[in-house]
């Protein structure tokens, strides 16, 4: 009995092998496939976004869409300029920017080459805490915390203003400079800040002058997530900077944008076919294009940083 | 330059200093400043909301009158959209992970599902809402249902935990998988018995943050037509008559705790907006704790691991 067990025949050993070969590949291909989704999603995505896009532009000009200053898909003679939707999205993004970036960067700054290692740990995960609060949750807190507090210093401010949706949404995507930031600033080799160290450079002089500088495609890759996060965002503005189009750059005014149009146009019945549900395809194109070609953009710089060194 | 006197130098060495101290004060003070704004965040929810924060808050469902409604078809609404959204999302994105770090090292298809998966990363939330409205509503008819919503959070959350699993198999050192195949494991014995096991830990702590993102999404269930009026629960999975269970609840109509809160934060009368911040303070006691853990768990593996 002993001996029957312990020595193998060849053929057993073979056959078993090739069980366990075919199992191998069996799983391969499974895990394969869930690789795929992902791709599958991407397609998905552009697929339907054209397919109804195109629909879209058999109505309506491709040159109108483009140039025009009107978003009045309800009235009786409907208008459809993109430019009434994408200057809410802009100015909304831009306050976010003008927000993040200055703060974002210096809290980088300081984390990267001024905090002890101890307080870099604690702060860095609670920082993160702010980019994980519901977005829901801080139109809330734009349209009755900061608008009400921005209405002292602009008494004719209305309830919905892109000003506020704009700050809030800055103060959301800090974390996302910082980190994004420090880890480029972090990743600058120590013997570049001790060369700058030596020849009696504080430690802010090293930081903006060679640290800064050497990290930069890094740096600027986390500005342009953050712009493509601001681009997107949809609760934030959807809640506090107003639902109505409304083709103006003033901070202090409300408008729509695109994502907050297609949330608007979201809330009531969309049979489709009709040429309402084709608008909000025809807006998703144009934000997947601009985040694209942001993310893209953002995406090679970041790649740049980690070969240089 | 070259003629200073050595208290010019001095005095230069320490006008240069003071700036460096002043710029470290000003970084620590904008630190205070984004955690005083998410605490000003949390403490505005709950000031605004105490006065509805009640068990009748929690078990009653919306209704036109503002100091009558509650949370319930809300929350359970949300615990049954998670469960759907980890039961696609967990499987499909630990297996996505372990194959491109695993198998797909080499040739243009792994490369191509990397670069698209950091991308998808990237794509805003309502584009999803988008490809599930067109797809998983209209071409494949599943409605405005607890499964399309589970499908639709699972898709946008799958980059976060096929990073997540990425980076937790990274870490494990290659001598373990020589060591297991010299001892005529095959590959997925190594993966299954080894790899996995050992980062676990990690990817749990990735599939949390995923999680605690999915509860706080609300423009792509708000896209896919989920903003009506529900004050009922999903249908039960278990029935009293043959086969005792039903899958009836997965085409069932829901509600989410964000897309409640949106819906009360958009109505003009103020008491709607109590409830809001009601609505508010529960979420972001949620998200804050799963959060709070996933950082708790980082920081218990990072101390624990020593190859």
């Amino acid at each position: 009995m002993a001996k029957s067990e312990a020595v193998f025949s060849f053929t057993k050993v073979s056959a078993s092998r090739r069980i366990r070969d075919i199992k191998e590949k069996a799983i391969e291909v499974v895990l394969f496939l869930a690789a795929s989704v992902s791709v599958l999603t991407t397609v998905g995505i552009i697929f339907l976004l054209i397919e109804e896009s195109v629909l879209f532009f058999q109505k309506v000009s491709f040159w109108e869409f483009i140039t025009g200053t009107e978003w009045t898909p309800l009235f009786a003679e409907p208008s459809y300029g993109i430019w009434a939707l994408l200057s809410g999205t802009i100015t909304t993004s831009a306050i976010a920017l003008v927000v993040s970036i200055p703060m974002g960067t210096i809290i980088a700054i300081y984390l990267s080459e001024f905090a002890s290692p101890k307080l870099r740990e604690i702060c860095k995960p609670i920082l993160e805490l702010l980019a994980a609060i519901p977005t829901v949750v801080y139109g809330y807190f734009a349209l009755l915390f900061v608008t009400p507090l921005l209405q002292k210093i602009f008494p004719e401010l209305p309830g919905f203003n892109m000003l506020s949706a704009g700050i809030v949404m800055g103060l959301m995507i800090v974390p996302l400079v910082s980190s994004l930031s420090e880890d480029a600033m972090r990743a600058v080799p120590v013997s570049l800040r001790e060369g700058s160290m030596a020849m009696g450079a504080t430690k802010l002089q090293t930081a903006i002058r060679v640290v800064f500088p050497a990290a930069i495609s890094g740096i600027i890759a986390s500005y342009i997530l953050a712009a493509s996060r601001a681009v997107g965002e949809t609760m934030i503005v959807a809640v506090a900077a107003g639902l109505q189009p409304n083709f103006t750059f003033n901070p202090l005014k409300s408008a729509a944008t695109v994502t907050a149009y297609i949330v608007q146009v979201s809330l009531g019945d969309l049979p489709r076919g009709t040429l309402e549900y084709q608008t909000i395809f025809a807006a998703g194109l144009a934000l997947f294009v601009m985040t694209l070609i942001l993310n893209i953009i953002g995406y090679l710089l970041a790649k740049r940083y980690r070969e240089i060194y | 330059m070259t003629n200073w006197s050595i208290e010019e130098l001095r005095e230069n060495i320490k006008r240069r200093q003071i700036v460096s101290q002043i710029f470290a004060i000003l970084g620590l003070l904008l630190i205070f400043f984004a955690l005083f704004t998410l605490l000003a965040l949390t403490v505005k929810m709950f000031i605004d909301g105490l006065p509805r924060l009640s068990w009748k808050f929690f078990f009653s469902f919306p209704s036109r009158k503002p100091e009558e409604a509650g949370i319930f078809a809300a929350w359970v609404g949300t615990a049954v959209v998670m469960m759907m959204t980890a039961v696609f999302a967990i499987p499909i994105g630990v297996a996505s992970g372990i194959y491109l770090e695993e198998y797909g090292k080499k040739g243009w298809l792994a490369a191509l599902i990397e670069v698209n998966i950091s991308n998808l990363a990237g794509v805003p939330s309502i584009i999803y809402g988008l490809l599930a409205l067109g797809l998983f509503v209209q071409d494949w008819n599943l409605g405005e249902s607890i499964l399309t919503a589970g499908l639709t959070l699972s898709l946008l959350i799958l980059p976060v935990i096929v990073v997540a699993t990425r980076e937790a198999i990274r870490a494990i050192p290659n001598s373990l998988r020589e060591a297991a195949y010299a001892l005529g494991a095959s590959k997925w014995q190594v993966i299954w018995d080894h790899l996995l096991p050992y980062s676990l830990g990690s990817i749990l702590t990735g599939i949390i943050v995923a999680l605690s993102r999915a509860i706080g999404e609300t423009a792509p269930l708000i896209t896919i037509g989920a903003l009506t009026f529900i004050a009922f629960l999903p249908d039960p999975p278990f029935t009293s008559q043959f086969p005792y269970i039903s899958f009836a609840w997965l085409k069932s109509p829901f509600t989410v705790m964000p897309i409640q809160m949106f819906n009360w934060v958009s109505r003009p009368q103020a008491a709607f907006q109590a409830n809001a911040a009601a609505a508010g303070a529960v979420l972001v006691v949620m998200t804050l704790l799963m959060n709070g853990l996933a950082i708790y768990l980082r920081y218990r593996l990072r101390k624990g691991l020593k190859w």
